[in-house]
């Protein structure tokens, strides 16, 4: 199950973790989001070497500004607390894997 | 929720495999499966097609008040499929071979499987630009969903590429955030249809500029700041600012997979025969916007995917259980 980030758990998650940390910001009126939903669901069971994770942009509004996002779904890899990656866009689950694992 | 493993039903040739799911896909999938074709749907990597990407669809018959593009997709049509046993794969299909009888499919997994017949419902993309600066900054000002990204330009000032429905839907979406919404069209006038010209015309914070083509988008590395066009009537090269930019200038057939295998046309979408869903490979059979350079809605393209479900099945009847 994909951890559900929010102003209060970012920082220590993002920090705190000794593996990358995967960010699927995410916000309830986008289709494309809820057609990757299942997916990144699917990648938290499927990749134990990541920490998936998700982001509500209008609950969480400010954190989604602290990172500059302008667009749904981004997704952001984080390795010891740093931003190592950033893509847009939906996409099939042999795609995503693809690009995580170029982080890892 | 549990997570379903990716198991095929049986690895026994198909009788019908659809690939997209669309209103095409899906519509095909329902009579495909009401008469006991047992079809086999792979839903590919856009899951509901280009209805998911609109908030309200107002023209799909049935609806007088309207009805949301996912909720028709995935709470209506794909629960009506699965009702009658269609069975849904969420996988993408790479590569087929429609030289051999029964046809041979390779999904995404690397799995093969093979089926009498085939109905592409594919669809079709949205066309980039193709400039300059579209690449590096989609994601950060650049971006094909008005519905999805609009949120993040209130009060900011944004660009609709397009004269079409597509570019007046976007535009009227996004003037709900935006600023102001400008409106750029290649030639002097729009292509799309009566009503929303007339809105968007309607609507104060949409304007419009014409005699334009978008020749680079410019940023300052981190998000967009503007686009560079070229007046076609002056040719003079003018640099605006912008917040966001919204590509809506057409969509392009999926079937990169299917080229030397079937019939395509000049613009590369599949051709059916006559007024029927049959390509150039009997048994193989079209449906939605991948053989529509013409109608392109929704209810076009789930009356074709009845069509091909019902060509499908008579050219089943047709062979008896043969391959």
């Amino acid at each position: 199950m994909e951890l559900n980030l929010t102003a209060q758990n970012f920082d220590q998650t993002i920090l705190q973790s000794n593996k990358p940390v995967f960010v699927d910001f995410w916000a309830p009126w986008c289709g494309p989001c809820r057609m990757m939903g299942p997916i990144v669901e699917e990648l938290a069971t499927e990749m134990d070497n990541v920490i998936i994770t998700k982001l509500n942009v209008d609950e969480e509004t400010e954190v989604a500004q602290r990172f500059n996002i302008l667009s749904v779904p981004t997704f952001m890899v984080f390795k010891g607390g740093q931003p190592v990656d950033q893509f847009s866009g939906a996409m099939s689950k042999e795609a995503m894997k693809e690009r995580i694992k170029k982080s890892l | 929720m549990a997570i379903r493993p990716y198991i095929y039903i049986n690895m026994e040739t198909q009788k019908i495999i659809i690939i997209g799911a669309g209103p095409a896909g899906y519509t095909a999938a329902i009579y495909a499966a009401r008469a006991e074709l047992n079809p086999v749907l792979f839903s590919g990597p856009q899951p509901g097609g280009q209805l998911m990407w609109t908030t309200v669809v107002e023209n799909f018959p049935g609806f007088p008040d309207g009805v949301y593009g996912s909720e028709l997709m995935e709470e209506r049509m794909k629960k009506q499929a699965e009702k009658f046993g269609t069975k849904i794969i969420a996988e993408n299909i790479t590569a087929v071979d429609l030289s051999v009888r029964p046809f041979k499919l390779t999904t995404s997994s690397g799995q093969q499987i093979e089926t009498q017949t085939l109905v592409i419902a594919t669809g079709a993309s949205a066309i980039w630009m193709n400039v300059q600066g579209e690449e590096q900054y989609k994601g950060k000002g650049v971006s094909v969903c008005a519905t999805c990204d609009g949120f993040f330009f209130k009060g900011k000032e944004v660009a609709v590429v397009g004269g079409g429905d597509a570019a007046m839907e976007e535009a009227l979406d996004l003037a709900k955030f935006a600023s102001k919404v400008s409106v750029l069209v290649r030639s002097d006038k729009l292509k799309a249809s009566k009503v929303m010209q007339e809105r968007a015309e309607a609507e104060a914070k949409i304007n419009f500029v014409w005699n334009v083509s978008v020749k680079e988008v410019l940023g300052d590395g981190n998000k967009v700041t503007g686009l560079k066009v070229l007046n076609s009537q002056t040719n003079e090269e003018s640099e605006l600012k912008f917040d966001g930019v919204f590509p809506a200038i057409g969509h392009k057939p999926n079937t990169e997979i299917f080229k030397g295998q079937v019939e395509l046309d000049e613009r590369s979408f599949l051709i059916k025969k006559n007024c029927t869903s049959e390509t150039s490979v009997s048994g193989v059979f079209a449906a939605g916007d991948v053989a529509d350079p013409r109608y392109r809605q929704a209810i076009t393209s789930a009356g074709s995917g009845c069509m091909a479900a019902m060509d499908a099945e008579r050219w089943l009847k047709g062979i008896g259980d043969r391959g």
